[in-house]
């Protein structure tokens, strides 16, 4: 996992549980909330936003580094988890950034606690049933298919090789197991998203919310950016061309110049 | 002893009747590197209903023959195995047979949604037997709860609490409301319940896993080993009994069970032709693809940091599917499947396929006996062998084999659950437990 060693890591008491986080940067506080495989390391986008931001990374429980929490039993138990973390360290309201499944866990947070955020940006968010296609079963293939097939051209997606190192270590392999046996038990069924979830946000979420997706996303196909846009009131959706579920990685420059006009 | 014999009850065509069939079938597994997840076009109900009447009839000419037991097992969406409610099967030989124990190893009770519901059909059917059902449990192997939409991650606490709870609905006086972690019910009494007292027997098979093994010790449940390698399995068995003599108990024959694929015949040369089509379409290696054996959380976090270390694939011939593989000509495919069959002289020599004349066949199962010395022992014979051939086989085996085996069986003390039962047999703190297998033994193998 790609770490610079300006990334400090904390290990902080959530109630009775740990919680690890990776701090990194200078300025206000952006909350980023990683994907279902994990954390995939401080790569580009995080260097360029870290020189006005400290890009602060909670570690989900289960997911390898923080120990698993029992308790934890679905999405909405997790943000619940998240947003105490957030209550008592004084960080809210704070501006969210979600990738996939942790876009999915922004959502929930903000339908429980409109407050909790002051901007949210989703990326390529779970959570929604897409009217149209299926959501990519990260279950069924090995973890690195499923990094693989994250993006439209693994092959001429320079950043590629970064998420994860790019590799299968015995390391790696196990953090990836692990990552997809806590998605497992958040999200096996329905798989990765909430019925409820588009009525829950429906009304409720009044921060500036910003939408990016990959108009080529198999993981999380495109369709359901619509929903979300009917239940987030105002939110702006920016798509890509040419790009699948990573535009983090895969349209680098133009991510981290829409992410970053948006937050300023 | 008790000795019963088990089949996976395959979907097959015998490929002395329908040669071109058989082998299109094999190669459409060898491109799909899975028997599981096979499309089920591919499936010819016709040729399921007569598998199926063939295996139960076989099953029912086995009591005849006089076979303790007849073991069956489930497998879900996969030509390996037709018994995908084997409660259904089980139920038809409570009622045809009269005498032999119907042993079902075993129910994967993770992926049954409502763990009363197979309390009340497991109680029916120790009933409509007259009390001769041994049931067993199974994790389920990793594909079956993609099969049965089953959470893997939870895989073992639901089997724990669904075993406990149906134990429970068994012995327990209802009506009373049942609230676990996973398993909620608010009105358990279930009217039927089994004939035996105070409960049916359980058994537990197992292929290598050590949380099983130490849970069954916990439990005092026989252990059955599915036809895993003889090292391992005596391993595996000390770490039994070891276990026991915390719990207070000296472990006997009468805690472990062997599975052991087997083909006998007239004469050598057939019995190995047919014992050799055991490895059809690549056998347990093809069982199913590496994801789907191994879904997420289903390994212990032990299991995955050892299998993280291990080479991919040691057993998966050609290219895997998401690296382009499945798509061969049939000559593409050829080296393929004979390169399976190849692996037949170490399956031969690791004692994995036992296949020959009665005089071939005993030496070497008493050769297992010696080592493993289980109280329950299975006879293992799969892959598509004809209807005919294979009711010979259960004949000479229980003609010529078994009488043998039984024999060995008394000079060697071995006890089964029905003899004595397991955990019965105290050990006072202090005393060291004995080893029930003997590893000495598998140094003088049979030549």
């Amino acid at each position: 996992m790609a770490l610079k060693d300006s990334v400090a890591q904390e290990t902080l008491k959530v109630g009775a549980d740990d919680l690890i986080v990776m701090r990194g940067g200078a300025g206000r506080p952006l909350l980023v909330l990683h994907e279902e495989l994990g954390w995939p390391g401080w790569i580009r986008w995080n260097e360029v936003l870290s020189e006005a931001r400290t890009i602060v990374t909670p570690l989900f429980p289960g997911f390898g580094q923080t120990p698993r929490a029992e308790w934890i039993l679905n999405v909405r138990d997790l943000g619940c988890f998240l947003a105490r973390y957030l209550r008592e360290n004084n960080l809210a309201p704070i501006d969210v950034i979600g990738f996939s499944l942790g876009g999915w866990i922004a959502a929930e947070m903000a339908a429980n606690d409109p407050a909790i955020f002051s901007k949210i940006v989703l990326v390529a968010p779970a959570g929604i049933r897409p009217p149209e296609a299926e959501i990519f079963d990260m279950f069924t293939v090995p973890a690195i298919i499923y990094l693989r097939d994250s993006v439209r051209d693994f092959a001429n997606t320079p950043e590629f090789s970064k998420l994860y190192d790019g590799g299968l270590s015995p390391e790696q392999y196990e953090a990836f197991e692990d990552a997809r046996a806590e998605s497992a038990r958040l999200a096996w069924q329905p798989y990765m998203f909430n019925a409820s979830l588009p009525h829950l946000l429906e009304g409720t979420v009044k921060a500036p919310t910003l939408l990016v997706w990959g108009k080529d996303d198999h993981i999380v196909p495109i369709t359901a950016a619509a929903v979300y846009q009917r239940a987030i009131k105002g939110s702006k959706l920016v798509a890509f061309d040419s790009c699948g579920h990573r535009p983090e990685v895969e349209k680098s420059d133009q991510f981290i110049k829409q992410v970053r006009d948006f937050l300023a | 002893m008790h000795v019963m014999w088990f089949t996976e009850r395959q979907y097959h065509y015998d490929p002395e009747i329908e040669p071109e069939r058989s082998l299109q079938l094999e190669r459409q597994i060898l491109r799909n590197r899975s028997f599981f997840g096979l499309p089920n076009q591919n499936f010819d109900p016709q040729q399921g209903s007569m598998l199926l009447n063939q295996y139960l009839d076989e099953k029912i000419y086995s009591e005849e023959l006089g076979y303790d037991g007849l073991m069956l097992n489930e497998h879900h969406g996969t030509p390996f195995c037709l018994g995908s409610v084997m409660d259904v099967e089980a139920a038809v030989l409570a009622k045809a047979t009269k005498r032999a124990r119907i042993v079902l190893l075993g129910n994967p009770v993770p992926t049954v949604a409502n763990a009363l519901r197979l309390a009340e059909e497991l109680a029916m059917i120790d009933l409509i037997s007259g009390g001769r059902l041994v049931p067993g449990w199974v994790r389920g192997a990793g594909s079956e709860q993609l099969a049965n939409n089953a959470n893997p991650a939870y895989n073992r606490e639901y089997f724990e609490e669904g075993v406990e709870f149906i134990v429970k609905a068994w012995t327990t006086p209802g009506p009373f409301r049942y609230e676990g972690k996973h398993f909620h019910f608010r009105f358990v009494n279930p009217w039927v319940v089994p004939l035996q007292k105070p409960h049916p027997p359980i058994w537990i098979p197992g292929l290598v896993s050590p949380d099983t093994v130490i849970w069954c010790a916990k439990k005092r449940y026989p252990y059955i080993a599915l036809a895993t390698r003889l090292e391992p399995t005596v391993e595996l068995w000390n770490m039994y009994t070891d276990q026991a003599a915390r719990e207070g108990y000296q472990a006997g024959p009468e805690n472990f069970g062997y599975l052991q694929p087997v083909f006998v015949s007239d004469n050598q040369a057939r019995a190995e032709e047919l014992g050799q089509r055991f490895l059809y379409g690549g056998a347990f290696a093809h069982f199913a693809r590496p994801e789907w054996m191994f879904p997420p959380g289903y390994n212990s976090k032990e299991a995955t940091r050892r299998m993280a270390r291990l080479a991919r694939d040691p057993n998966l011939p050609g290219k895997p599917i998401h690296e382009g593989g499945g798509n061969e000509t049939d000559e593409e495919l050829e080296p393929i499947r004979q390169g399976i069959y190849a692996r037949y002289e170490e399956s031969k020599r690791d004692l994995q396929m036992i296949a020959g004349t009665p005089d071939y066949v005993i030496p070497r199962l008493n050769k297992v006996l010696e080592v493993l010395r289980p109280g329950i022992f299975s006879f293992w014979l799969d892959g598509p062998v004809g209807y005919q051939d294979r009711v010979r086989c259960l004949e000479m085996l229980a003609k010529h084999v078994v009488p043998a085996l039984r024999e060995t069986g008394k000079r060697l003390g071995l006890v089964d659950p029905f003899e004595r039962k397991p955990g019965s047999v105290p050990l006072p703190a202090g005393r060291p437990a004995e080893r029930v297998a003997q590893a000495d033994a598998l140094a003088s193998m049979p030549a």
